[in-house]
């Protein structure tokens, strides 16, 4: 449990260690141990504390996906998600797929690549979500054509409006796959 | 080394983004992501009513929390001063500039009236909920419509506002015209909503010193501001923004989290963060309501006789926000007679701002609505009345353009398209149950420059460090300023790094209105060729002098060497030539002269232009609209990379599809307040809504433009495109909508 002192009162506080629940994760592949209220978000648990900050915050309502990561493999909106409810799981944020290519031999992963080469970001805040997304996307292996993926990557927003790229992005990498 | 086998970057190449990478990695940080030892959350308390006084905060619960740090709110902030100059910025308009937390006063819902300050992020937003407090309300409005019975004219305008100028007797001629349209347009007060939430890290460093990571578009902007408000001298504050979640003008000025922050800090001599919620992204900068009333009338042959073209749009009580909302027409068609009138309208909100070509993508687009009307009440084809109409010169002032390649854009849009195949009577084109509908807009946009420096650091083995005081909000600043640099000095890109995004760093005008790129550009080839001449200098001193003593036009530089335009064999690198001059560093720093003025004789129009056609097909029983194609093409002088150029109008494109069918703002006026303030109920255009977006950049070369002949394309996407949707929506389904967005409601009556 993180006991920093602030101002004189513990940051953990009365309310945590009596509500402090403890859990476990494997992020990016790494077990991590925690003791945290039940009211912590995987997003602000990511952010805050692992300074995970590669998953965003758009509007921590569910509605805009830039906080989406793989949890088990699945393309979850991280701000909806408590933490404690999660324990045990295997999480997967955009540092980690791009080590996930780095293990295949490549710089970047697959995704990550061709976001770069499509230019399928601006401003690059929803674009971790838009990957994550994407991946969960490939892993559920229903969508194949671009509408399909237009779609299936709606709950993904990006107001610098590079949605054109990001489709030819993500279809660029499920037709590699297919034809692997 | 210089790897001989990479080649020169040079501008008009389609590179990748420099700070792709990083983006794509997750490892480009944002401001509210920098780590700070012991920082503490600030959770923005908003107001609950829109207009009278606060009686009293009732903090007691959220104090009693044991993390909760202080509870700031007017009765116990620390002192600020008294008088508006202290506030204001480098673009901020004429009033009183919005004072968070300055006295019990209410002026608009949602203004932050406390912050309470936490360990926790958790803590914070917990006790903010606790907190209870007792007004004393007054009377307000927030409804344009009855705003505008005492619209007006400010004394004091925006410096960078001008009123249009009218010719002729426009009236007269309307009312002599055979063939005439006129409409009352409407357009809802759009919010920018990057996707980034505005969002402030200050790090208290001791010794008066604060480094500031903020969300803004003009690190020095915000620099000034902070210094003035709060007393710190202007080199004891850094600010830092090396990456931006989008922002489309709403952090052009600094918004109220930076300043809440930066007080808080204050006042506990700690590091604090403050981040806005998507809910209080609706309680500040946004783009004005907007009425418009056009008044077109031709001759029988489609020949425009007059234009009337008058606005209001709103702003607050407290400020006075103008935008170039008229002039666009006028400027763009040929016709003798043509009268405008612009006003504004107070609405108890916060003062309403620039965002993605203020003025322009709602007057243009307004304005090119009531074109298409009139090119029907004429019988011309649509895009047949705009050439008919072409002026070659900006017809409000009878200046000519440095360039204007409409015509162009207008030929090439149109083969792309297809626009010749087009049947022009509506409900005359099927696709199954679908009607197909095919519209064409045009839209202009300034060509702005501004005097920028940048600095330049040459290492003997190639590498090359460019810096300015810039941002990069997505509009592809790094990667220009990179390129720019490889180019002039003959080096692959991988060896130039560009730094923006730090107060500390050479002077640069904010990221706005489409001119960084042609001034932030224009400043680092400037700085660059500076670096190129003293390598020359320094090669003269090697033995035997290889180059003869060849000036700057007898050379290139390319590959990390100096070579001989005439005898390439003959080359020094450029690590020889810093060497023989003993030299472990080349800088230079400065800024380009450059004169945009003239005289009155002299002085010439400055503006992008485009041409969109769009495809809509729309359900004739349920009226749901899709745009299915859309194709822009874009005179906007040279293009520096038309991969991240590309990038640009496909973004403007997007957000004008989202003026079109999905952006709204819905006050309850009863209330005063927002009600629709998240993504569920804001609508912007999300991956279905987007199908084929086709952008063609039109040959137009402009060596008089700017010193790089580059335009900017960060805006002129989004202008008019609402229109060619709208158009295209009419051409479907022969229904007319005057007031944005086309919701289904409004084509089923």
């Amino acid at each position: 449990m993180d006991t920093r002192v602030f101002g004189g009162t513990s940051q953990a506080g009365a309310a945590q260690s009596s509500e402090a629940i403890g859990i476990s994760l494997v992020i990016n592949g790494r077990r991590r141990d925690f003791v945290i209220e039940p009211w912590v978000t995987l997003l602000d648990l990511l952010r805050e504390q692992e300074h995970l900050t590669g998953t965003k915050k758009g509007c921590d309502h569910g509605q805009c996906g830039a906080c989406t990561v793989l949890v088990d493999g699945k393309r979850i909106n991280s701000c909806l998600a408590l933490a404690v409810a999660r324990d045990g799981a295997q999480v997967t944020t955009i540092e980690g797929l791009a080590c996930e290519g780095l293990a295949e031999g490549h710089g970047l992963h697959p995704l990550q690549q061709a976001f770069v080469d499509h230019d399928a970001l601006q401003c690059g805040y929803c674009t971790p979500g838009q990957i994550c997304s994407a991946q969960g996307l490939i892993n559920e292996g229903h969508a194949r054509s671009r509408d399909e993926v237009r779609e299936s990557m709606s709950g993904n927003l990006c107001r610098c409006g590079a949605y054109t790229n990001i489709a030819a992005a993500v279809m660029e990498v499920l037709e590699k796959a297919d034809t692997r | 080394m210089t790897s001989p086998t990479r080649t020169t970057a040079r501008i008009g190449d389609p590179l990748n983004r420099v700070d792709g990478v990083a983006k794509v990695t997750g490892q480009a940080r944002y401001a509210a992501e920098h780590p700070v030892e012991g920082l503490l959350y600030g959770w923005v308390v908003s107001s609950g009513i829109t207009k009278g006084r606060i009686v009293r905060i009732h903090d007691e619960g959220a104090r009693a929390l044991p993390e909760v740090v202080e509870v700031m709110t007017h009765t116990n902030r620390p002192q600020l001063p008294p008088f508006d100059h202290s506030y204001t910025d480098a673009v901020s308009v004429p009033g009183s500039p919005f004072r968070a937390l300055y006295d019990e006063k209410a002026l608009f819902n949602g203004q932050p009236i406390a912050v309470v300050i936490a360990g926790t992020l958790e803590t914070a937003r917990y006790a903010a909920s606790l907190i209870d407090v007792e007004y004393e309300s007054e009377s307000h409005n927030t409804d344009f419509a009855v705003a505008l019975t005492s619209q007006f004219v400010p004394n004091d305008k925006r410096s960078t506002f001008e009123p249009p100028q009218s010719r002729g007797d426009a009236h007269a001629a309307y009312d002599a015209a055979p063939l005439k349209v006129a409409a009352d347009f409407h357009v809802p007060a759009y919010y920018h909503n990057p996707m980034e939430m505005h969002a402030s890290t200050v790090v208290w460093e001791g010794n008066g010193r604060i480094t500031v990571y903020d969300k803004t578009q003009g690190p020095q902007n915000v620099q000034a501001y902070l210094a003035a408000v709060f007393g710190f001298s202007p080199e004891h504050v850094r600010v830092k923004n090396p990456y931006v979640g989008g922002a489309f003008g709403s952090g052009l000025r600094p918004q109220y989290q930076v300043y809440l922050a930066t007080l808080a800090a204050k006042m506990l001599e700690r590091s604090v963060r403050v981040v806005l919620t998507r809910q209080q992204m609706f309680s500040h900068v946004h783009r004005p309501e907007t009425v418009q009333t056009v008044a077109l009338a031709t001759d029988t042959s489609g020949r425009l006789q007059a234009i009337i073209n008058d606005a209001a749009t709103s702003t607050s009580r407290f400020e006075d926000y103008m935008e170039t909302v008229c002039d666009w027409g006028l400027m763009n068609y040929a016709c003798e007679n043509a009268s405008a009138k612009y006003t504004i309208a107070r609405v108890d909100t916060y003062t309403s701002g620039d965002m993605r070509a203020p003025g322009a993508a709602t007057g243009m687009t307004l304005f090119e609505l009531a074109v298409d009307e009139m090119a029907y009440a004429a019988s011309v084809d649509p895009l047949q009345f705009r050439l008919i109409n072409y002026s070659d010169k900006n017809a409000m002032d009878g200046t000519p353009f440095t360039s204007k390649a409409l015509r162009e854009a207008c030929a090439q849009g149109a083969e792309k398209f297809g626009w010749s195949r087009r049947t022009p009577a509506p409900r005359s084109m099927r696709d199954g149950r679908e009607l197909v509908g095919w519209g064409v807009a045009t839209g202009i946009w300034d060509a702005l420059f501004e005097k920028t420096s940048a600095h330049a650091k040459l290492l003997p083995n190639g590498d090359l460090e460019v810096a300015t005081a810039a941002s990069d909000i997505g509009t592809g600043t790094y990667t220009v300023m990179a390129q720019v640099a490889a180019d002039t000095l003959g080096l692959p890109i991988e060896k130039v790094t560009a730094t923006l995004g730090d107060s500390a760093l050479p002077k640069s005008t904010v990221e706005g209105g489409s001119k960084l790129a042609a001034s932030a550009g224009a400043a680092v080839q400037h700085v660059c060729r500076g670096v190129a001449e003293k390598l020359l200098v320094a090669a003269d001193q090697l033995e035997g002098q290889p180059l003869g003593g060849a000036r700057m036009e007898d050379v290139t530089f390319a590959q990390g060497r100096i070579a001989l335009k005439s005898d390439a064999t003959r080359s020094i690198s450029f690590g020889d030539a810093m060497s023989a001059a003993g030299l472990d560093t080349i800088e230079v720093e400065d800024s380009p002269a450059w004169h945009s003025g003239g005289s009155s004789q002299t002085r010439k129009s400055r503006n992008t232009h485009n041409a969109i056609f769009a495809e809509v097909k729309v359900d004739e029983e349920l009226c749901v609209v899709r745009v299915t194609r859309i194709v822009i093409a874009v005179a906007a002088g040279r293009i520096i990379n038309p991969k991240t150029a590309r990038s640009q109008i496909l973004g403007g494109v997007v957000m004008g599809i989202g003026m079109a069918l999905h952006e709204e703002t819905a006050t309850d006026h009863r209330l005063g307040r927002v009600m629709n303030h998240n993504f569920a109920e804001y609508h912007i255009p999300a991956h279905a809504d987007i199908q084929d977006i086709e952008v063609i950049f039109v040959d137009e070369p402009d060596p008089e433009v700017t010193p790089l002949g580059v335009k900017g394309v960060g805006e002129i996407g989004i202008v008019g495109t609402a229109a060619a949707v709208v158009n295209a929506i009419y051409h479907a389904t022969g229904k007319r909508v005057h007031s944005l967005p086309v919701t289904i409601d409004k084509l089923l009556v």
